[in-house]
């Protein structure tokens, strides 16, 4: 039987200081899921060159490719991506039922796993750029 | 304790395609990174590069279905999330027809550049 869980209102911002682990989870994930659709928007504008022709689209590519910005851009993106990845493995977890106990400490783990993967990916996505 | 944390409502369409999508997108999403910035650097890529991916079927079929899916995900994420936030009425059937739009105009942006990369049309 399914039981409503009152968490209060997590829209209230001003509530920050009473969040629990799985309500960060929540903002994180909404804040990682919009800046994720925006960059889908934005990513086949640019790829979108490819209609034009090929030395467009190439030119185009690695003109953004050749701006420190866009590079620590990437990195940030990287870490948006990876933490929406994991905390989307966490959700289909607990929608299954599966480790309900263990949420607060599955999002803890996505934390250090993104924070992880962020760092070591610095080196590659900065390869060339200096 | 509560059996669902979800702010979806539990068993609706919206919610299970959410989720169907998700378990899609981690896996290709993961892979889209791995591909482009890990083993072939995004500096490098080329119209060619690209091209002799787009050509490849298996490729061309898994890009064209992660947009598709990625899509829905992202603008069905957004309508939820604006819906928790108590969008409601007039408001709700507007943001929700705008977003349809916006994700029917993406898909379809993104069917012509995918087109476009095999370098057939």
């Amino acid at each position: 039987m399914s039981q409503s869980y009152d968490r209060g209102l997590i829209e209230d911002f001003g509530r920050w200081q009473e969040f629990s682990a799985g309500m960060w989870a929540w903002i994180f994930h909404k804040f990682t899921g919009w800046v994720l659709i925006g960059y889908l928007f934005t990513h086949v504008a640019v790829l979108s060159t490819a209609t034009v022709d090929g030395a467009t689209y190439t030119q185009t590519l690695q003109g953004l490719e050749s701006l420190l910005l866009v590079r620590f851009l990437e990195v940030g993106l990287l870490a948006v991506a990876a933490f929406h990845i994991l905390n989307g493995v966490r959700l289909l977890f607990v929608d299954l039922g599966v480790g309900i106990e263990s949420q607060d400490k599955a999002f803890y783990a996505a934390l250090i796993a993104t924070a992880a993967i962020t760092v070591a990916s610095i080196p590659t996505f900065l390869v060339g750029a200096f | 304790m509560a059996e669902h944390y979800s702010s979806f409502e539990p068993k609706g369409t919206r919610w299970l395609l959410q989720r169907i999508t998700a378990a899609f997108l981690v896996v290709v999403l993961a892979y889209h990174f791995l591909l482009l910035h890990f083993v072939n650097h995004a500096a490098d890529i080329t119209f060619a590069g690209t091209q002799v991916r787009m050509s490849q079927v298996g490729y061309f079929s898994t890009m064209v279905l992660f947009l598709v899916t990625a899509a829905f995900h992202g603008v069905n994420g957004v309508y939820n999330a604006l819906v928790n936030q108590g969008l409601d009425g007039t408001q709700k059937t507007v943001v929700k027809w705008s977003l349809v739009a916006a994700g029917t105009l993406l898909v379809v942006q993104g069917a012509r550049v995918a087109s476009a990369m095999t370098g057939l049309f």
